[in-house]
């Protein structure tokens, strides 16, 4: 235990209040630098082909015209990246199969889905390049290609790798986990995990009320503002400068690594500012391509993404297919939960499979249970993480069967939510035994929350639902420098992924010297200045960059206190620190004046040298996140749509430090759920290109779809985190799309069990009725 | 690319400029269309001209025979220009759902309309308004219906040595008013899935003396809903003759499948939009 860091429950300075956060000036004067505004001298425009079928064979490319073109100065395809092994190896602490990935950023044998890169140009411009594009001729053998998750895991479907067949893993409560017989057929079903708690069976034979149903959710875009951007420069002497918009600085820089078979050391990774990720910057794209064209054209290479890129190469998250069986007794306690989630995970395997089984039913105490998931491939591009990936493709079937058997059972949906709440010590399907957790109160106080006492009129409706997050802590990193006018500066290496987390991080630092938090100030270090650090995601930025940010500031006050000593010629713990001041632990160490950190910092030249503190850690004790949320709607009978009137959103933040960005946190998190639920879709037409590949046809929602939303931050600390920090980015975005849905069936009797709730399929489900 | 770029002055200058050769010549008002249609490379213009130098293509005026606006004059210009949103408040609805303010800070009602797409937000509410479109060339000056301006998705009337000049609106008539409503999934930033645009005026015994519809989305352009018109004049607006103008209105739709909706959505829309258009005219007349 001696990994974790306690909380410790302390009068507060600096936590808790609202300061503006560093980043945010330079974000709205527009001085803020993203992927896109880095420029190198004499870089080279890079430029991407891209397959126009969904499934083909490659039979032949021919780059020989756009070489010969003026001002071309390298074209790569395949041929210029090393095959690897299938081999699931683990890379910067990711997992990842390299032979997919090599074939994700560059097609080989095949195109899989629309938009699979084919090739890539480096002109002296942008046009130049993009004419080189349409004069590679590529021969394709268009092959039959499968789009929806259901579809591609039928016995008939086209298959996209013919050696894969299903690996399955069983893993029961308190037993082994044992491995599924190999199938002797290969399917496009990568793979089954089966978590096991109980025994089903017996709990839904005691059932009063069994209720089955089968959902399914829409893969839906992360939707961030800027597209992807990498300038990378490959020099002379084989050392190689990337910046990249990127959630995983460390972990690019394995990645590239590993696909350019190069010392990690010869890459250095610079992060540019974010504007958005949200899990879907975690991956390499466009990066092992401008290196590969810099190296060749021996100039930096800078490549951007258009939208029309973003939409059909990058991203999207996992969804999928849900059945949920539920059985409960009179009083609403649920005794026995069966489900399947039939993720799609796009051309390659690898959805957050583990992620939608763990949070299925988690958020519940019930003693049987069954989870059974399905990683499935099929021609669209490869998921990547989104915002609690894989939670809210659980979370709208298991929260609507919920809703149901509240209204069947006559019950208040949020008092049946209560009566199987998670606590403190439910052992969950997965392992772990939960620790102190504020599942309970969010929902106790969802209730009591005004808005839920609001009366509703006609065609209005009510829904609830609630969501789970583990949260991860993962190998983090923080340097720490006390400047000589006593100022801090502190660099760390997890990004800010837009949510504040530099304000944050300054404010925990400010707290632990007593000084104020804008005498701190919070940057993000490059891969060549720091220790490795995981990805920011899983909610970790601001609690495991907060636990390496405090540790490394106690770190140097342990030296502040060491120079106090050395200055008062007094024994090295007869000095504590308070509020800002070296200070004598008590009056009999003699009649010192207190030493603040400017003075001390002043003198540090002649105690020993410039003050600082660093800490490298494989941060533990990730704090569980619960979430409620209440949704009121209003649908026009007329014409099918939907309009949120209000969203009130109760969480657990464990401990907001900066509260104004945990409720933006939430709001914007709910705003995706909005848009995930109402009319974010894929629109594949039948040669399984997509036709909607832009915000016009892609719809996200936009700032009048939606009402203020209403936050209440809970705060029931996590016990390993100095100020009680949880993780609170992934959870807002799980409930939204059941609470629409209840909330829609509240309102006209209709229960919807496929995304998106767009206003044509609720008018034909309003006029069928 | 080189790319060849004029900005006259004057109307004479424009004029020669367009008769100078018969090769393909863009005009910039906005650019919220041509800079995207560039962007998505499925135009390289060769030749593009900007008419925001010449005056009469950027002034509103208030003349005794009616409203003249300049065809590239801004949507945020049209919005806030006091009178003319007293006058035309179903152009005014229609102008204020083209994008978001930034974008109608340079989009124009002339460029909406040239643009011909069979969702632009301003067109129905200027065919029901009887508005002409104002017609520049080599042999002079001509002018038609906006309904007749428009021939198709992305085509209009004009020949290459031709272009827009401005928008004229008749005189409004007494105890008129005027709506445009259209259906997206989102509420702004969106394209239209059906439209709907009404004129209407009122007699002394509160009978529809005057009406013209027109729907939008739901054709290959905007059309005049002629027949569904017809049901209203005449009449007192009761439960039976809106019954009989949505009908009337959904007949006339002819919409296809596509992302934006189905058919049988659009169809079903589009009455509804009809009818709530209409009683948002008819509101506006009582509250003068």
């Amino acid at each position: 235990m001696s990994d974790f860091v306690a909380y410790e429950d302390k009068k507060l300075k600096t936590i808790g209040t609202r300061p503006l956060r560093p980043d945010g000036v330079d974000k709205v004067t527009g001085r803020a630098r993203y992927g896109a505004d880095i420029n190198l001298p004499g870089q080279l425009y890079g430029s991407v082909l891209r397959s126009p079928h969904a499934h083909a064979k490659i039979k032949s490319i021919d780059v020989s015209k756009a070489k010969a073109l003026t001002g071309v100065k390298a074209v790569i395809t395949s041929k210029d990246f090393e095959d690897m092994p299938s081999q699931v190896i683990p890379v910067g602490e990711l997992v990842a199969n390299f032979r997919d990935v090599t074939r994700n950023v560059m097609a080989r044998e095949k195109v899989l889905y629309d938009g699979h890169a084919v090739a890539a140009v480096a002109a002296t411009s942008e046009t130049i390049a993009k004419k080189a594009i349409n004069l590679i001729k590529v021969e394709y053998e268009v092959l039959p290609h499968v789009i929806d998750v259901a579809d591609a895991m039928n016995e008939d479907a086209p298959l996209l790798d013919e050696n894969q067949f299903t690996q399955g893993e069983i893993r029961v409560l308190g037993g082994d986990s044992t491995k599924e017989p190999v199938p002797d057929k290969p399917s496009n079903i990568a793979k089954r995990l089966t978590f096991v708690k109980g025994d089903i069976d017996s709990g839904f034979k005691d059932a009063h009320l069994i209720l089955e149903r089968v959902f399914a959710t829409k893969p839906v875009h992360q939707g961030y503002i800027e597209p992807h951007a990498s300038v990378a420069s490959y020099t002379e002497d084989g050392q190689v400068e990337l910046y990249t918009c990127t959630q995983g600085h460390f972990t690019i820089r394995a990645q590239c690594a590993k696909l350019l078979s190069m010392d990690v050391s010869k890459i250095k990774v610079i992060p540019t500012e974010l504007g958005g990720g949200f899990g879907g910057k975690n991956n390499v794209y466009l990066e092992p391509l401008a290196i590969t064209l810099s190296k060749i054209a021996r100039r930096p290479v800078k490549m951007v993404m258009s939208r029309n890129e973003v939409f059909r190469a990058s991203g999207p998250s996992p969804a999928g297919r849900t059945y949920v069986k539920l059985g409960l007794n009179k009083k609403g306690k649920i005794i026995a939960a069966d489900a399947q989630i039939d993720m799609q995970s796009g051309a390659f395997p690898g959805t957050p499979l583990g992620q939608a089984t763990i949070t299925c039913f988690t958020r519940y105490d019930i003693e049987n249970v069954r989870v059974i998931g399905h990683d499935v491939i099929s021609n669209r591009p490869k998921v990547a993480a989104y915002r609690a990936p894989g939670a809210p493709v659980a979370a709208f079937g298991v929260e609507s069967v919920i809703d149901e058997a509240a209204k069947k059972l006559s019950i208040d949906p949020i008092d049946i939510r209560i009566l199987n709440a998670a606590k403190e010590g439910t052992q969950t399907y997965y392992g772990v035994k939960f620790p102190r957790i504020g599942f309970e109160e969010t929902l106790i106080k969802a209730k009591q929350h005004k808005n839920y006492q609001i009366p509703l009129k006609e065609n209005q409706g009510r829904g609830v639902a609630t969501g789970f997050w583990m949260n991860i802590g993962m190998d983090t990193t923080a340097s720490l420098n006390v400047n000589d006018d006593g100022t801090i500066a502190v660099s760390v290496g997890t990004i800010d992924v837009a949510g504040g987390s530099r304000a944050s991080l300054a404010m925990m630092v400010a707290e632990e010297f007593g000084i104020d938090s804008d005498k701190v100030r919070v940057t993000t270090g490059d891969t060549s200045q720091l220790g490795f650090n995981f990805v920011t995601a899983g909610s970790r930025g601001t609690f495991a960059g907060g636990i390496v940010s405090v540790l490394a500031a106690r770190d140097a006050i342990e030296e502040c206190k060491l120079r106090a000593a050395k200055t008062w010629n007094v024994k090295d713990e007869e000095v504590v620190w308070e509020n800002g001041f070296a200070r004598p632990a008590s009056t009999n160490v003699g009649p010192f004046e207190p030493l603040s950190l400017s003075e001390i910092a002043r003198n540090a030249t002649r105690t020993g040298g410039p003050i600082a503190g660093h800490c490298e850690k494989n941060v533990q004790g990730a704090g569980p996140s619960f979430g409620t949320q209440i949704v009121d709607v209003e649908v026009d009978k007329e014409t099918g749509s939907v309009k949120i009137l209000r969203h009130t959103i109760v969480q657990d933040a464990g401990k907001a430090i900066h509260p104004a960005y945990v409720e933006g946190q939430y709001q914007g998190g709910a705003v995706q759920g909005i848009g995930w639920a109402l009319n974010e879709e894929y629109i594949y037409g039948e040669d399984g290109r997509l036709q909607n590949p832009g915000f016009l046809d892609y719809r996200v929602p936009v700032a009048s779809d939606v009402p203020f939303i209403d936050v209440e931050i809970v705060e029931v600390p996590n016990p390993y985190h100095p100020y009680g920090v949880r993780g609170i980015g992934e959870v807002p975005i799980i409930p939204p799309t059941a609470a629409i849905a209840n909330a829609i069936n509240d309102a006209i009797g209709v229960r919807f069990e496929t995304l998106p709730l767009s206003p044509p399929k609720v008018l034909s489900a309003i006029i069928g009725n | 690319m080189i790319m060849d770029f004029h900005a006259p002055s004057t109307i004479d200058e424009l004029s020669s400029l367009l008769s100078n050769s018969s090769e393909k010549k863009h005009l910039l008002a906005g650019g919220t269309d041509l800079l995207v249609q560039m962007q998505s490379q499925i135009i390289e213009p060769s030749t593009v001209i900007d008419i925001k130098n010449i005056s009469e293509m950027m002034e509103i005026k208030d003349d005794v025979d009616g409203f003249y606006v300049g065809a590239a004059v801004s949507g945020m210009t049209i919005i806030e220009h006091q009178a003319f949103s007293d006058t035309w408040p179903g152009v005014i609805d229609g102008v204020k759902l083209i994008g978001s303010i930034q974008i109608k800070g340079r989009a124009s009602m002339g460029g909406n309309l040239c643009n011909a797409s069979p969702a632009a937000d301003s067109t129905p509410a200027m065919i029901a308004s009887d508005a002409k479109a104002i017609i520049l060339g080599s042999k002079g000056k001509r002018d038609m219906l906006v309904e007749d301006f428009i021939l198709g998705p992305g085509k209009n009337i004009l020949k290459s040595d031709e272009v827009l000049v401005g928008i004229k609106f008749p005189k409004k008539r007494n105890n008129s008013s005027g709506a445009y409503l259209r259906f997206t999934p989102r509420t702004e930033m969106d394209i239209a899935v059906a439209g709907v645009g009404v004129n209407i005026s009122l007699g002394d015994k509160f009978q529809i003396e005057h009406a013209k519809v027109s729907i939008g989305a739901v054709a290959e352009k905007a059309l005049v809903a002629e027949a569904a018109a017809k049901v209203l004049i005449g009449k007192k607006v009761d439960e039976e003759v809106i019954e009989k103008f949505v009908s009337e209105v959904r007949n006339l739709a002819r919409p296809i499948d596509d992302k934006r909706g189905t058919v049988e959505f659009r169809k079903q829309v589009i009455g509804v939009l009809a009818k709530r258009a209409l009683n948002i005219a008819l509101e506006r007349i009582s509250h003068g």
